[in-house]
């Protein structure tokens, strides 16, 4: 019994049941599977998390989306800035770069994309850390204050969208969101 | 009082105090015996004020309920995650070392001064972090991510509980040595203890990893430090994290192992390859730590493969191989008690109505089902983008360490209480179906949890209908529903959660005496007189009603596996 002494004592030369060998042959063969797999979507798929990440102070970072939400401010007919419920919309050149800033307790600025172009996208944080949630895309992301992340992002559906933060960041967190319009 | 023989073991010259247990023929020392039950009981404590907190939580995330206000919903989720994943856990596991080493090696405790002396550290640190939760100045979560600062009474809290725990680690590995040297048994340690003992092993990495991030974080909430890096606190806090949870699956294994072995007398297949995957655990598990960080800027994914992979699916691979060797040797052990017919005529009749085995097969069942699986999926490179921090996460190891650990933990309860308290189980017909309601509940809220995860609903957080969001982003109907069902299920695992801690509490203080001659028990154990072959398989060669089920498992993971890689190739590009 497996709470008493193993009656043989040479246990280790008993031998293997056929049926736990065949599963253990099962079980790392489909380890191996799994394991090759994760490494083939990165030349087969076409989602793959990027890497790139730079060390950042909170305040350059901040300067950096100020500077791209002036440049790319998206103007109505009388050269008024576009707002969404108050944060300003912001339509980047296509294939350009998009900043967007985590901060309590909101997702700045609100950004407008066009449908099947890549654009460059940088995140972060300037305060504590946020969980970028794009919905209903479900592309969750750990955000960091300090690291900047870089990553290119394609949309392939026009729509509204929405930036939830799944990750904890104080009493405000349930009211953090922000917006990404996908235009045709 | 209870002491039927008296010992005198010579080498040391002290006395000490043993019985012989009339259930089970093992001696049992006095001091052994009283650290068991001060760790169980507090145990006990802590999952009773935890799991009220837990309901409260999933209540609150019932989005027609929405019971408590948010500074109260973050508070109290702060004191479930503490309660339930800490202090229940490490205390019971504490009180699962020491039975796995005096108990089931006959041996005396080692330093049973110093044994008490870590039980009432971990008491100090865990009251004083329930106080500092509740105080309100500390909601920073257990995961308690910088620069998100808590008060310094909490990382102490968690400091002192940590070194209490360690030195209950330190006693196990003295018995450990007491007991050979003192021959209290022959040979090899039983497979119990052998998983006991990765556990422990485990869990000094575990505890080791958790001073080196807890240690600056407490300094630097003093002023001592200027900061703490963010990346590089998730990446050592993990490695406390993930391999504590790799602790609870050892322990958890060693006692379907332990319950099997009790209730139908099942022995393992074959020693070697259950220690051989107990071994795994210990070999492959620390870097698995990888498979929370897979969401995060700046690690490289050839360091996230290489420590998911190659580290993971090796113990993986170890679990999948006690997902056969545990049902396998209750089938042969059935099959040897004489239930032969057909393919589950040894399942059938089983002893369903006794709760420690029902417990341990519905654990078995849906850790692997449940909380396996989905730990797979979770920590593949890609997927992990999917449900990172969504309430998928919370259900995915709702069903490893409720459904799982928790549960067989309970299980295990209603072997320890007659033979450790002495006392027997009281109300029989309402404990036979007390893990039946616990278990439907814990599995409800894993499978409703993940339901809404999918769906893109958030962890910790008090609002998905967002309404004091400037741009609220309106949730399916679908994920509504998915929080109802969830908040429904934590009734039932709350009232299976509390009915435990009443028929146990109810057991302990008035159950009917067994230290009496003749005693009976209500839920009697396997007679061992029976077991006769020399290993599980001997006399039975085919395990038919095991193939099938573990072919089941395989079919489900190959399926679910693909499903989320065709969900996955449907989204936004992103690299
Ligand atoms: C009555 C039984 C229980 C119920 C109804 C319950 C329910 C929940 C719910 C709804 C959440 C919140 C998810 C979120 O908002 O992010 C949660 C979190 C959690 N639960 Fe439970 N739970 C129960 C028992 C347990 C047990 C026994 C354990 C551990 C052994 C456990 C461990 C945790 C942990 C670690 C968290 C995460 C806390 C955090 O995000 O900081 N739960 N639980
Ligand atoms: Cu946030
Ligand atoms: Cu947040």
């Amino acid at each position: 019994m497996a709470i008493n002494a193993p009656t043989n004592r040479l246990w280790w030369k008993e031998p293997i049941h056929s049926i736990e060998l065949g599963w253990i042959i099962i079980a790392f063969l489909w380890g191996l599977f799994m394991f090759f797999f994760m490494i083939a979507w990165h030349f087969i798929g076409d989602q793959n998390l990027s890497t790139e990440t730079y060390r950042i102070t909170t305040d350059q970072f901040q300067e950096k989306v100020e500077a791209f939400a002036d440049e790319y401010a998206v103007k109505d007919a009388n050269g008024e800035a576009v707002e969404i419920n108050g944060t300003p919309l912001v339509a980047p050149p296509v294939g350009g770069d998009v900043y967007i800033l985590g901060r309590l307790w909101e997702w700045w600025p609100a950004i407008e994309l066009k449908k099947g172009q890549s654009y460059r996208f940088h995140i972060s944080s300037v305060d504590w850390q946020h969980g970028f949630s794009l919905q209903p895309v479900n592309i969750n992301l750990s955000v960091h204050p300090g690291l900047e992340h870089v990553l290119t992002l394609t949309p392939t559906k026009a729509g509204e969208y929405g930036i939830v933060c799944n990750e904890f960041c104080g009493i405000g967190h349930h009211t953090m969101s922000g917006v990404i319009r996908v235009v045709e | 009082m209870t002491a039927i023989e008296i010992g005198h073991i010579g080498t040391s010259g002290a006395q000490y105090q043993y019985r012989t247990c009339k259930f089970t023929g093992r001696r049992v020392e006095r001091s052994a015996e009283l650290l068991i039950r001060a760790n169980a009981v507090a145990a006990v404590v802590f999952l009773a004020v935890g799991g009220l907190f837990g309901l409260l939580v999933a209540l609150t995330r019932w989005p027609a309920v929405q019971l408590l206000p948010a500074d109260w919903f973050y508070l109290v989720l702060t004191g479930h995650g503490a309660n339930v994943l800490l202090f229940w856990i490490i205390f019971f596991e504490i009180a699962l070392l020491y039975f796995a080493s005096a108990v089931i090696l006959g041996s005396r405790i080692a330093t049973p001064k110093f044994a008490w002396l870590g039980f009432l550290l971990m008491i100090v640190g865990a009251v004083m972090a329930n106080y500092a939760v509740l105080k309100g100045d500390s909601t920073v979560m257990f995961t308690s991510y910088p620069p998100m600062l808590a008060e310094h009474w909490f990382y102490l809290s968690l400091i002192l509980f940590a070194v209490g725990a360690l030195i209950g680690v330190i006693v196990f590995f003295a018995t450990l040595v007491v007991a050979k040297a003192e021959n209290t048994y022959n040979g090899s340690v039983p497979l119990v203890t052998f998983g006991a003992i990765t556990a422990a092993i485990i869990a000094v990495f575990t505890l080791a990893s958790g001073a080196i991030i807890l240690v600056p974080t407490w300094l630097w909430s003093l002023g001592l430090i200027s900061g703490i890096d963010t990346l590089m606190y998730k990446i050592v806090w993990w490695g406390m994290g993930h391999s504590s949870q790799q602790i609870n699956v050892a322990a958890h294994i060693s006692i379907w192992y332990a319950i099997a072995a009790m209730t139908v007398g099942a022995k393992p297949l074959s020693e070697k390859v259950s220690r051989f995957a107990f071994l795994m655990y210990i070999l492959f598990l620390q870097l698995a730590s990888a498979h929370h960080l897979l969401a995060e800027p700046g690690l490289s994914s050839a360091w996230k493969i290489v420590n998911t992979s190659y580290m993971m699916y090796l113990a993986v691979m170890a679990s999948m191989i006690h997902g056969l060797t545990v049902p396998g040797a209750v089938e042969a052990a059935q099959r040897r008690n004489g239930y032969t017919r057909g393919w589950f005529e040894w399942l059938t009749k089983a002893p369903w109505g006794n709760p420690a085995f029902s417990g341990m097969f519905m654990s078995l069942v849906m850790f692997g089902f449940i909380g396996g699986i989905t730990g797979v999926i979770l920590g593949t490179e890609q997927l992990n983008v999917l449900m990172h921090n969504t309430i998928y996460v919370p259900g995915h190891f709702h069903g490893t360490v409720v459904a799982g650990t928790t549960l067989a933990f309970m299980a295990m309860t209603y072997i320890v209480v007659p033979l450790i308290f002495q006392r027997d189980i009281i109300l029989p017909g309402l404990a036979k179906w007390q893990p039946y309601i616990f278990g439907l509940g814990a599995g409800g809220i894993s499978l409703f949890m993940m339901g809404a995860g999918t769906l893109g609903v958030p962890r910790r957080h008090w609002d998905i209908a967002m309404t004091d969001a400037a741009n609220a982003y309106e949730f399916s109907p679908a994920a509504y529903l998915m929080m109802g069902l969830n908040g429904i299920s934590a009734i039932f695992a709350a009232t299976g959660g509390l009915l435990f801690v009443l028929l146990i509490v109810g057991s302990v203080l008035f159950g009917r005496r067994l230290d009496v001659p003749g005693a009976k028990l209500n839920f009697p154990l396997h007679d061992d007189s029976k077991v006769v072959s020399q290993y599980g398989s001997e006399a039975t060669f085919k395990l038919p009603g095991t193939v099938t089920l573990v072919t089941i498992f395989f079919l489900t993971f190959i399926l679910y596996y693909f499903v989320n890689w065709k969900y996955l190739s449907e989204i936004w590009q992103f690299n």
